[in-house]
């Protein structure tokens, strides 16, 4: 990716880096770009960056040097605790951005209604977050982010708190979302499966200070079917992939 | 109790419709009978309220002599005396009704000026640590060492009084709203931060939201503690409307042994019915989606 081509990009990363005040590097020269249509994923061992990245990304920090393009105007950002008001129920936990947004309410009424049915929480509507799994709560972060309909998705290890089957599910529908709704994606994890399976792009991130060290292209088509994760391609390039990470962590 | 014992199992498992991962509805493992529920929690309180009055008879009856009898009399009399007795019961409603009104006006002057202080000092922490010393400082105050000041400067009328009650009350209402208003946490500020909420919306949003309980457990703290600002206050300043307190001092120098247990008596259940009437509020107000503990009444 060469700099003059990131100006088109959704997202583009340019020689990020991050020291913080207390003088932890966190990023040495990160640089790369997401597409609209392209999903690309940060794997890279616990503590290495990779959630700094998506802070900066959206704003929420300021790196110490290198530059950031995105819009941040309907930016999505799904965080890995689901964050939703104890105090709202599901729907007006969903309605909450577009409430911040200005919009008025039988439209984010509407929206809300639609991203809850995207994500299979209907019927849900009314309960409290008390009252919901945490793979539930999940999807109703998801759907408060979609009701944005967000050009540019950030996900900051969103599936790392629930069980390994609901984890399948969740990858399967944000899968389905991605291509339905074609956004940027942007989404971090340490779990190799969840990241060759979702996205067109994996990028390996080493120990800290973060430095991105492999690329991976992922050739699957979409829809990527649930079994596709036994066949032989798909554990190569996990196999591939580990092996860089492997590297990284020393 | 004759109702057979039937637990009623089963029905707190509802098929969830469309989705993998099910919601847990809070509903307990067993169901107990009702009447094995009733005999569980109106029992014990029963038989330790047998067990007091008990000790209580013998107290007035074996321990004291019939000469010193006064010093306890037998709950029989308190109630027929002080209860039964209309003239003498309606002089205790009367004294308590005084004592409710300084009290609530007390509370509501506290809780206007504990919010408005707590959600200055939640906005900028120059104002807490300007504030925050001062306030410690005014709790620590035992109020009857400030009595005589507070007569001074507000007489020895009904102001004085509210300006006890809300002595004692204000403390729990500043530092339980202002923790509550600091309790959101870090991801939710952030969403708000990523949004560009304003001030106010984060305010009325999240913070104050988020905030309740910590309110609400400050406000039953502070209206049991109003009610007995009211009655100290009334004990002390003993002039103007006869509240709880003047009569407390009343029948104590008359040797009225009966009537003082009674306004004694009277006096807790004010301040148990004022303790109820918050923890119902809060449980109309947070209780769909707060789990308040049940151990609290």
């Amino acid at each position: 990716m060469t700099a003059s081509e990131t100006t088109t990009k959704a997202l583009s990363f340019e020689d990020i880096g991050m020291i913080f005040p207390d003088g932890t590097e966190a990023l040495q020269d990160v640089s790369f770009s997401v597409d609209r249509g392209e999903f690309v994923t940060v794997v890279g061992p616990s503590g290495c960056g990779k959630s700094t990245l998506l802070k900066i990304a959206s704003g929420l920090l300021q790196n110490t040097s290198g530059h950031v393009s995105v819009d941040r105007e309907r930016i999505g950002y799904v965080f890995q605790d689901a964050t939703l008001l104890h105090w709202r129920t599901i729907l007006s936990n969903v309605e909450l951005f577009a409430e911040l947004h200005g919009i008025a309410k039988n439209e984010r009424r509407r929206l809300a209604q639609e991203a809850i049915e995207m994500v299979g929480l209907d019927g849900f509507e009314h309960h409290y977050p008390k009252s919901l799994s945490g793979g539930m709560k999940m999807r109703a972060s998801l759907a408060r982010t979609l009701t944005l309909q967000p050009p540019v998705f950030l996900f900051d290890e969103p599936f790392g708190a629930v069980d390994e089957i609901t984890r399948e599910h969740l990858n399967e529908e944000t899968q389905q979302l991605f291509q339905r709704e074609g956004f940027a994606g942007l989404f971090i994890t340490h779990s190799i499966s969840e990241a060759v399976f979702m996205s067109t792009r994996v990028l390996v991130m080493s120990a800290r200070p973060g430095r991105i060290v492999a690329e991976f292209e992922v050739p699957f088509e979409y829809p990527r079917r649930p079994e596709l994760r036994f066949e032989p391609e798909f554990a190569e390039l996990s196999g591939e992939v580990s092996a860089q990470l492997r590297g990284a962590h020393s | 109790m004759t109702a057979p014992n039937t637990a009623e199992t089963g029905a707190s498992e509802s098929p969830l419709p469309g989705n993998n991962d099910a919601a847990m509805p809070p509903t307990p493992y067993r169901a107990k009978s009702r009447p094995r529920v009733l005999a569980e929690t109106v029992l014990p309180p029963l038989v330790m309220g047998s067990i007091i009055a008990s000790l209580w008879y013998s107290v007035s009856y074996i321990v004291l002599d019939e000469r010193r009898r006064f010093l306890l009399r037998p709950p029989h009399q308190v109630v027929d005396v002080g209860f039964l007795d209309w003239d003498n019961f309606s002089e205790i409603l009367w004294g308590l009704y005084s004592s409710t009104r300084v009290a609530m006006t007390g509370l509501v002057i506290s809780i206007l000026l504990g919010f408005i202080l707590a959600t200055l000092m939640s906005q900028a922490k120059v104002v807490e640590r300007a504030l925050f010393p001062f306030m410690v400082t005014l709790q620590a105050i035992p109020i009857l060492a400030i009595v005589p000041l507070i007569s001074f400067w507000f007489g020895t009328g009904q102001r004085s009084r509210v300006v006890v009650c809300v002595i004692i009350s204000l403390f729990p209402i500043i530092v339980n709203t202002l923790f509550g208003l600091q309790s959101a946490d870090r991801g939710m500020h952030d969403l708000f931060t990523l949004h560009r909420a304003s001030r106010l919306t984060r305010l009325r949003k999240l913070m104050f939201p988020a905030a309740m309980p910590a309110i609400f457990a400050g406000l039953r703290i502070s209206a049991g503690l109003s009610v007995i600002g009211a009655i100290v206050g009334d004990f002390f300043f003993g002039l103007g409307d006869v509240g709880i307190g003047q009569l407390l001092r009343k029948y104590a120098n008359n040797l009225n042994g009966e009537q003082l247990l009674a306004a004694v008596i009277m006096s807790s259940a004010l301040g148990v019915t004022v303790f109820l009437i918050f923890g119902w509020i809060q449980n109309v107000a947070i209780g769909k989606w707060h789990d308040t503990s049940d151990s609290g009444i």
